[in-house]
């Protein structure tokens, strides 16, 4: 589903983010991405949503080089990937039934299509009952399930999530990444940025660690290199 | 590159003829919903709307001046007639002739002619110097043909050339032409069609620069919601839209706004121009805008308020990224 081949990303001032990273994220895999704060978790997100460009390497989605990808055809390769993200990034003066229906109206879905899915997506992250609130009324768990509501409405074959807990406590935590589990046993690829290591320990998948910007581990985290 | 990622079977896409109809559903939507937007602060889309209304009207009214003064003016122009003063001694049938001759001018509308008996009757009862011509022993006036040009051929060249053309003919002695208000009036028109011309292309910039400036802070207010929109997949004119309709709205508006002021002004000056006209014994009425007058005004302030929010959008949501 993903494939880094040696990708360096350097920032203007010569910070240098990412430096030949390598790995591969299969379809339908589960996999954290973890590293120090500074360690290149966001930047390497951001180089697969195209929020980024690398500096060098390539790096494939589903076997498509995106590295060359027209600036134009950006926002329909976004479209097949579900972003989340640690501040929610919702439109606050908007109900919660319009944040989660924005990719489906933007894509042209009709008027009942979008209510049937929006309501689906709402059902499966426990909101049903709160589509027409505002988010500011909602708790900050709420608010980042509301988040990955919009993130898997229109059913993206892959999910990538940065720090999707980092305000919320142990409890809530594991309830969303039961939710990340319960949409990758669909099918969907999922790729966690996170520094919470207590949580990665708890869930036993794959786990990417970064560190000073390169590949440090790659597998089961205290079963050293894969 | 849309299939970039080809979608496994669970991802059921929009059929294309659906996709079609919500496009134009959406831009239905986003129209109404810029238009909802404006209505959601009253008092400053108004203001603004106005201050565009005000910048159309000046110039509609100035036209409108315009307008009513040529009119007026037309009439006058008839008045470059030519006078062809002819050789002494000419037999009637010569004269006869010459007459019929530049009738057929293609140029000429009118010939009238005065032979010197009349010639000497209306200097008689017109002059008051009448006894003096009885010191006279011959009449020393000459016969005049009067000629009007037709009305394209009426301006102050038209006529000087038609002047020319008549005095090659070889009974005409002298031919004369009392042009010289006519184009002093004519220049006086010229200067204020070209002032107007200037003075409308600043007010029509300032629109554009009004809009422009309305419609990026505007994008600037909803700079998260455009982020937004980016990340989960929006294209840039799926985002242009609801402000190129916004700007649309201000220019539509606007220019109905303009068109209400210049009727107004065309109301109230209406009836003072009544009396002066009637002063004049004449029945002049001033011209208000004509129904394709409006419809250019409105089309004209749309089509600005468009190609402004335009611009502005083209460049600032260009410089938004996520």
């Amino acid at each position: 589903m993903i494939k880094f081949e040696q990708v360096s990303k350097v920032y203007s001032g010569s910070h240098q983010a990412l430096q030949k990273v390598d790995f591969h994220l299969k379809q339908g895999e589960m996999a954290f991405l973890t590293g120090h704060s500074g360690a290149g978790k966001s930047t390497l997100l951001k180089l697969i949503s195209l929020l980024e460009r690398p500096s060098d390497g390539k790096i494939f989605l589903n076997g498509n080089d995106i590295s060359r990808v027209s600036r134009r055809h950006v926002p329909y390769l976004r479209r097949h990937i579900g972003i989340i993200f640690q501040d929610h990034r919702l439109l606050m003066d908007k109900t919660v039934f319009e944040n989660v229906a924005l990719p489906l109206v933007i894509e042209g879905y009709g008027r009942n299509e979008i209510e049937r899915r929006v309501m689906a997506a709402l059902d499966k992250v426990g909101l049903s009952d709160k589509a027409f609130c505002i988010p500011v009324h909602l708790s900050g768990g709420e608010q980042q399930r509301v988040g990955i509501a919009r993130a898997v409405v229109n059913k993206p074959p892959l999910l990538l999530a940065d720090e999707p807990t980092g305000n919320l406590d142990p409890k809530l935590s594991t309830e969303i990444l039961k939710l990340f589990e319960a949409f990758n046993s669909v099918g969907v690829s999922v790729l966690i940025a996170t520094h919470d290591l207590g949580l990665i320990a708890k869930m036993r998948y794959r786990t990417l660690t970064l560190k000073n910007g390169k590949m440090s581990s790659d597998g089961l985290l205290g079963e050293g290199h894969a | 590159m849309r299939n970039i990622l080809n979608p496994s079977p669970r991802i059921t896409k929009v059929p294309l003829h659906k996709r079609f109809l919500m496009y134009w559903v959406n831009h239905f939507q986003q129209a109404v919903g810029s238009l909802g937007e404006l209505w959601r602060t009253p008092m400053a889309s108004l203001m603004t709307m106005a201050v565009l209304g005000i910048s159309l009207a000046l110039p509609a009214s100035f036209h409108l001046l315009l307008k009513n003064a040529e009119r007026v003016t037309a009439s006058w122009d008839n008045a470059a007639e030519v006078s062809l003063f002819l050789q002494p001694g000419l037999s009637d049938k010569t004269t006869q002739n010459f007459i019929q001759r530049i009738s057929l001018y293609n140029e000429v509308d009118a010939v009238t002619y005065i032979s010197k008996e009349q010639a000497v009757a209306e200097f008689r009862e017109m002059s008051g110097f009448g006894n003096a011509l009885d010191y006279l022993d011959t009449n020393p006036l000459p016969a005049v043909v009067q000629v009007t040009p037709k009305p394209q051929y009426a301006s102050p060249a038209g006529a000087k050339l038609l002047l020319a053309k008549l005095q090659q003919e070889k009974e005409v002695e002298q031919g004369k032409l009392d042009i010289e208000w006519l184009e002093r009036l004519h220049s006086i028109i010229n200067l204020a069609v070209d002032s107007v011309v200037a003075i409308a292309f600043l007010l029509l910039a300032s629109v554009l620069l009004i809009v422009g400036n309305t419609i990026r802070l505007n994008i600037l207010n909803r700079r998260t919601e455009i982020e937004v929109m980016k990340l989960v997949g929006a294209t840039d004119s799926f985002i242009h839209r609801p402000f190129l309709y916004t700007g649309l709205w201000y220019g539509l508006i606007g220019g109905m706004i303009a068109w209400v002021l210049t009727s107004s002004l065309v109301l109230w000056m209406e009836s003072a121009v009544i009396k002066v006209a009637g002063l004049y014994q004449s029945d002049f009425r001033l011209l208000g805008l004509s129904f394709s007058e409006f419809l250019f005004m409105i089309g004209l302030a749309s089509l600005l308020g468009l190609i402004s929010s335009f611009v502005t959008v083209k460049r600032h949501i260009h410089l938004i990224e996520p």
